[in-house]
């Protein structure tokens, strides 16, 4: 009887390839037998994985998703940023340098627009909730940016670790955003072109929402939206505790 | 031999990797800047230079083309190591501050793209 659990730990990475694939597989053919391919199947496939992620937390309260349930820990690799990072670099093959150095000052722009378009919008809402100290209206800022700006400023700038939740789970409930609404709202903002995701990798941030979101949205802008976002945690661990810590704190005060 | 395209994409990684850290460091945060970005130019630099010197045979090409289809499978399994339920628990405001102000982002694409086309 303890044979299969032990299979399934011990081959984890193998199982979590068997479990992609299935799950991909029926998102197929919801996509094309009951959605008649209105919805790509990438996408039904990637809200399916979220939707894996909120229960595996809530049967196991890990951290890590359905990579908390036994026999499932093989997604912590296959989902690693290692992986997702070596596979993201792997698209940029039979992509054009010349098309993405058309973009570069735009791309620049859209990167600064999108961690100021973050930010004070984001303080704004923490306000309105009752916050008033500088801190910690930055953290929350900060939080809007990407789930890595919110604790990396809010470490920096001495916030309370409920804060810093509060920031995390906002970069997260982002990333979601972007992953699904991505493909749904491409063709009203224009989204078809490798200039267009380079903006839009810029002004997302989120490298999880935005690789995911083009992958639903179409797979050949992948690589044109990582090469901008992938810049947008730094350039907003940069920018949220200097610059923007300190214009909160000149409006708001101590 | 498909383990050389396996190889030269680590390579490619690595060095980008290694930059987008050390100019993390050198700008003094605790995040890596660009590392992506900067492996992604290397490999394009690369796979552009051995092409056009015909070195880059069919087999080397695969195994990178591999990873690149990989890509979305990975982004499955991403999606299913998110830590979705504990944002859910962090309550309304989390919520709001995470799509209010990416919906503003969303408004901006059309005005930046605009601004691309002249």
């Amino acid at each position: 009887m303890e044979i299969l659990p032990k299979l399934l730990s011990v081959n984890a990475l193998i199982v979590a390839f068997l479990v992609v694939a299935v799950v991909t597989w029926i998102s197929s053919v919801i996509s094309v037998k009951i959605l008649k391919g209105r919805v790509p199947g990438a996408a039904i496939a990637i809200i399916a994985g979220l939707i894996l992620a909120f229960f595996g937390g809530k049967w196991t309260g890990g951290n890590k998703g359905i990579s908390d349930v036994s026999g499932l820990a093989g997604f912590a690799l296959l989902g690693s940023g290692m992986l997702r990072d070596f596979a993201v670099v792997a698209t940029a093959m039979g992509s054009s340098l010349s098309e993405m150095k058309k973009t570069g000052w735009i791309s620049a722009i859209s990167l600064l627009m999108g961690v100021f378009i973050s930010f004070f919008p984001a303080v704004i809402i923490a306000f309105a909730f009752g916050y008033r100290d500088a801190v910690s209206l930055s953290t929350i800022g900060a939080g809007a940016c990407t789930f890595i700006v919110g604790p990396v400023t809010g470490a920096a700038i001495g916030a309370d670790s409920s804060v810093i939740a509060i920031s995390i789970a906002a970069g997260v409930f982002k990333s979601v955003f972007v992953t699904i609404f991505t493909a749904p709202l491409a063709k009203y903002i224009g989204l078809n072109n490798p200039q267009a995701a380079m903006a839009y990798g810029g002004l997302m941030g989120t490298t999880s929402g935005v690789t995911a979101g083009l992958a639903a949205t179409d797979p050949k802008l992948v690589p044109y939206g990582a090469m901008t976002s992938t810049f947008a945690t730094g350039v907003g661990c940069l920018l949220c505790p200097s610059i923007c810590f300190f214009m909160v704190k000149f409006i708001f005060g101590q | 031999m498909v383990i050389y395209g396996v190889g030269l994409l680590a390579f490619c990684f690595l060095v980008g990797q290694f930059i987008g850290e050390s100019l993390g460091r050198f700008l003094g945060i605790e995040a890596n800047v660009g590392g992506v970005g900067f492996s992604m130019i290397l490999l394009m630099i690369c796979t552009d230079g051995l092409q056009k010197r015909g070195l880059l045979p069919v087999p080397t090409e695969q195994g990178i083309l591999f990873w690149s289809t990989m890509y979305i499978p990975i982004i499955i399994a991403m999606s299913a190591t998110q830590n979705v339920f504990a944002a859910f628990s962090q309550g309304f405001m989390a919520l709001l501050v995470g799509i209010l102000p990416t919906l503003l982002l969303f408004l901006c694409i059309p005005v930046i793209i605009r601004l691309l086309s002249k």
